[in-house]
């Protein structure tokens, strides 16, 4: 049966297109049959996280419209050969997607895969609430820090509200991703921990994926840095996050990068 | 940690809980059931208002809203040459009413 996903946030820069590509090619990379989808219409970003971008032909909207058919539109990664992105338009019409639309594409991945990953446009607007519409898991990716937690809260609201599951009286099987997180600055009182942010937004945990230099290189690259650089801290929080989504149960922790001993003496900090 | 961490000041992160809370505390009350304190503002200056006449410039609210306890400070003024509109609604001084919410 396959699970539909969406990873959302409200709050823009947290992390939703990194952990859409990293979480997806994870579960990708343990055998299981992925597709990503991307829900930001107008301002696509996947493919070029993916390091598809010269390979989209046709997309979401086209589908949705009949001009494509899934088949066409859909990406198979060159990498990991379980692992298909569905790209978003370009189109500046806010209306491109529509309920209908989106449930029957959907209903079609399902039968393809076994994981059907929704990258959601940040805000609270149309396209994020057609992201999360028919999603039986949400991934909420949260930084630490105070306008992020916020949105998040707002969005846990728009899940238990707006999602068909919700409508229908079930329940929307919600997870906390908290990304970018400094275990350095966390334990010096600089950042909000990670107990803080779960006791205020009270939903469980899925990982902590620590501020790693991996991510801004793996992006650059146009590889998901669980692929690029499968030993960082980030990837291996993020294989960790996949593992628990199968079901798996893994002790959490924080994976920091591997430094040498030039690292250490020379090592710049984040930024 | 290092020599001159030595010398920074506290942590932040514990007054980005702290906010975060009491924002909370707020925002998630119940939908659609209006905020406790803009009533009580709205019906002290109505019931006010009945007695003496109020100028808009005169009246001066100030709500401050806490973990545990709330206050709502409404300060009117109320000119002594102003006849009071009845007899039982007579004050020379500005009134002050404080609210603690649960």
């Amino acid at each position: 049966m396959a699970k539909v996903v969406v990873v959302t946030s409200g709050k823009g820069g947290v992390g939703k297109t990194t952990t859409t590509a990293a979480m997806g090619a994870a579960l990708a990379q343990i055998g299981q049959k992925v597709v990503i989808v991307d829900f930001d219409v107008g301002l696509r970003n996947l493919d070029l996280v993916m390091g598809a971008e010269r390979r989209v032909v046709y997309d979401l909207v086209n589908v949705i419209q009949g001009i494509a058919k899934l088949q066409q539109a859909l990406i198979r990664d060159k990498r990991i050969d379980t692992l298909a992105l569905l790209p978003a338009s370009q189109t500046r019409d806010k209306d491109a997607l529509t309920e209908e639309g989106v449930r029957r594409v959907i209903g079609q991945l399902r039968q393809m895969f076994d994981w059907v990953i929704c990258d959601s446009p940040a805000g609270i607007e149309r396209g994020a609430t057609l992201a999360m519409r028919f999603a039986d898991i949400a991934i909420i990716v949260t930084n630490p820090e105070v306008s992020s937690v916020r949105d998040s809260d707002r969005i846990i609201g728009l899940l238990d509200a707006k999602t068909l599951k919700a409508e229908r009286g079930e329940r929307i099987d919600k997870h906390l991703l908290i990304t970018r997180y400094d275990q350095g600055r966390a334990t010096r009182g600089e950042m909000l921990g990670i107990d803080d942010v779960l006791e205020i937004l009270s939903t469980p945990l899925l990982g902590i994926i620590p501020e790693s230099e991996e991510v801004l290189r793996a992006s650059n690259l146009g590889s998901p840095v669980t692929l690029n650089n499968p030993g960082s801290g980030a990837a291996r929080a993020y294989s960790d996050a996949a593992r628990r989504l199968m079901g798996e149960d893994i002790e959490m922790t924080v994976p920091s990068d591997k430094v040498g001993l030039f690292g250490k003496l020379f090592g710049r900090r984040a930024a | 940690m290092n020599f001159f961490s030595l010398f920074r000041r506290g942590g932040s992160a514990p007054v980005a809980r702290d906010r975060l809370q009491i924002l909370f505390a707020h925002e998630r009350s119940v939908p659609g059931s209006p905020d406790l304190l803009v009533v009580l503002r709205e019906e002290i200056l109505a019931a006010v208002a009945r007695h003496v006449e109020i100028k808009p410039d005169g009246v001066s609210v100030h709500m401050k809203r806490g973990n545990k306890i709330s206050t709502l400070e409404v300060e009117i003024e109320i000119p002594n040459s102003v006849r009071a509109l009845s007899s039982r609604g007579r004050h020379r001084r500005p009134l002050q009413a404080a609210h603690r919410s649960a």
